[in-house]
């Protein structure tokens, strides 16, 4: 069936778009792996010069870099845990039979389709600001002291608003993959006198391993590099106490010009991602395989 | 007995479920409601769910102060070109991969993926450079290049795994009966793969209307889309919640409702059809 003048005309059709994200691969990144050896500042232009591993030395010794590191990978794990454990559980809920399916399913799917920048903003002065927020007032109608929750634990608050709007999207593929469970299996444990808990545990989980592969995955992509909701909520701060990679790379190239600097880090940013899929790609090859 | 049990049961799920539901859902019902309050009462204490006097004035205002209309054009001009150039750039490839696969597609599709892996920063400082040296910055066609580039991958994959569905015993006849490339595609194809076609576009311009690293990096006032717009109430002056909750509103509306629409599509897209 494939000739050779539909096998060339199948090159020819898939020409454009290899090459357009060949191109997009490689012709930024080399730039930035250029830059990165450079002395350069956008605000003393003409004076650039090859330094070396200068500006690496510079990140790597740079205390801010290492507090990135580690925000970082507290988003990406703190986000996982809740969106995982959450959206199990919230799918095994939505599974069962009960009136207006539907809708609730449409109130859960919601915030994953809000942007970020409002659903940051949202939170941060509706609910988390200290006076005028809902939280603040729910915290004094019990007599609490209201709690500054983006001065006192930004990073946790962060992670609680990615978080939100992470859950549902894990919910969703959870229960789209708890739906596709064969009820048949389901009936045959329960006749075989297996309890709820031994269903879960050795039919139910076991199913859902590729979803939860899949929803670990994709996470990890998108919170590897969340900026948005830093952005508008802590600006990286108090400090540097929410400043993850991203956002310290952005902060260099954009608000201090450091086009070396911050090149170095955009580098170090693509090994950690580098390091990070290949962990995920070898986990989740094996289960998407089996 | 058995049956009032089970009843029983479903009517505890259904209060389960609707109040986490409804939390979950909190924010998105008092940012709405609040977009209809004066400032003054957005944010009285004790706060009013729904007895306030209720007023527009927030819509009309954003509109006035900021011209909230242009940013929303930004945002539809920018969302509907990257998907529609992306389309025409991938609808070929993923037909030549699902039904002229060779040994090294499922290497392609894959390097493609890998591609996503890419953190954004990592390629921050030379996009910023070039689009200034180019006068891209802040303007909508250089952020129709870029989200075209970012979703292409997702396009691709999308579709492949849509036209994969497609039989090709179906082309195979068409070929037999004579029908030449060009007639094949646009007859027999392109029936069987609209539904397809259409799932992706409606999923692509969910992710470019709510993309928040390029549009807020590469613009700044001109060719702004709502979420660098909305960011710019990160730091504002005097009373906004009502305000901020009325352009709020209008910039989630829109994809709310198309989300809604496409809740199946999202997962097989977003999970590159591992998930269907």
């Amino acid at each position: 069936m494939a000739t050779l003048h539909t096998r060339s005309a199948a090159r020819a059709m898939m020409a454009p778009s290899v090459v357009l994200l060949l191109a997009w691969m490689v012709v930024p990144l080399a730039m930035t792996i250029y830059f990165s050896f450079l002395r350069y500042n956008l605000l003393m232009p003409g004076m650039e010069e090859w330094v070396g591993f200068d500006n690496y030395r510079y990140f790597l010794t740079d205390p801010a870099f290492f507090q990135a590191i580690f925000n970082t990978l507290a988003i990406v794990l703190g986000v996982l845990l809740i969106t995982v454990l959450g959206g199990i559980g919230l799918a095994l809920l939505l599974d069962q039979p009960m009136f207006g399916q539907g809708i609730v399913r449409i109130l859960v799917i919601a915030p994953f389709l809000i942007m970020p920048t409002v659903a940051a903003l949202v939170w941060k002065n509706m609910f988390m600001n200290p006076v005028n927020g809902l939280f603040a007032y729910l915290a004094r109608s019990v007599g609490l002291p209201p709690f500054d929750f983006l001065n006192n634990a930004p990073l946790l608050s962060i992670i609680l608003i990615v978080a939100w709007q992470w859950l549902p999207f894990a919910t969703l593929i959870l229960l789209t993959a708890l739906q596709s469970l064969d009820e048949e299996q389901k009936e045959a444990a329960q006749m075989d006198g297996a309890g709820a808990w031994s269903r879960f545990t050795y039919l139910t989980l076991p199913h859902l391993s590729r979803a939860i592969t899949v929803v670990i995955l994709i996470h990890t992509i998108f919170l590897l590099s969340v900026f948005a909701e830093i952005l508008v909520t802590t600006n990286g701060g108090p400090g540097t106490q929410s400043t993850n990679l991203t956002f310290l790379v952005y902060a260099q190239a954009l608000l201090q010009f450091d086009v070396g600097g911050a090149s170095a880090g955009g580098i170090i940013a693509v090994i950690l991602a580098n390091i990070v899929a290949f962990f995920l790609m070898r986990m989740i090859g094996k289960t998407l395989e089996a | 007995m058995a049956r009032n049990v089970s009843s029983q049961r479903k009517i505890v799920n259904t209060v389960v479920a609707w109040t986490i539901g409804i939390l979950i859902f909190f924010p998105i019902l008092w940012t709405f409601l609040t977009s209809f309050k004066t400032e003054a009462q957005a944010i009285a204490s004790p706060p009013s769910l729904l007895f306030f006097d209720w007023t527009f004035e927030n819509y009309f205002e954003v509109q006035a102060r900021s011209d909230y209309f242009k940013h929303f054009m930004n945002s539809v001009a920018i969302s509907f070109g990257s998907t529609l150039l992306g389309l025409i750039i991938a609808i070929p490839a993923a037909w030549a991969m699902a039904f002229a696969p060779t040994p090294k597609t499922k290497d392609v599709l894959m390097w493609m993926l890998s591609t996503k892996m890419m953190p954004p920063v990592g390629v921050l400082v030379p996009m910023y450079l070039l689009f200034r040296n180019t006068g891209l910055l802040d303007t909508r066609i250089g952020l129709v290049m870029i989200l075209t580039l970012i979703n292409l991958p997702i396009i691709v994959w999308m579709l492949y795994t849509y036209f994969k569905e497609i039989p090709g015993e179906i082309l195979e006849a068409a070929r037999m009966d004579g029908a030449s490339l060009a007639k094949e595609i646009i007859y027999v194809l392109t029936p069987m793969a609209v539904p397809g076609i259409a799932s992706t576009l409606l999923l692509n311009i969910i992710l470019a209307w709510n993309e928040a690293f390029w549009t807020l990096n590469l613009t700044a006032s001109k060719a702004a889309p709502l979420t660098a717009f909305i960011a710019s109430y990160s730091s504002p002056e005097g009373l906004f919640y009502a305000k901020l909750s009325a352009a709020s509103t209008m910039a989630i509306a829109p994809i709310l409702i198309l989300g809604w629409f496409s809740q199946k599509q999202l997962v097989r897209g977003l999970t590159f059809g591992a998930v269907k």
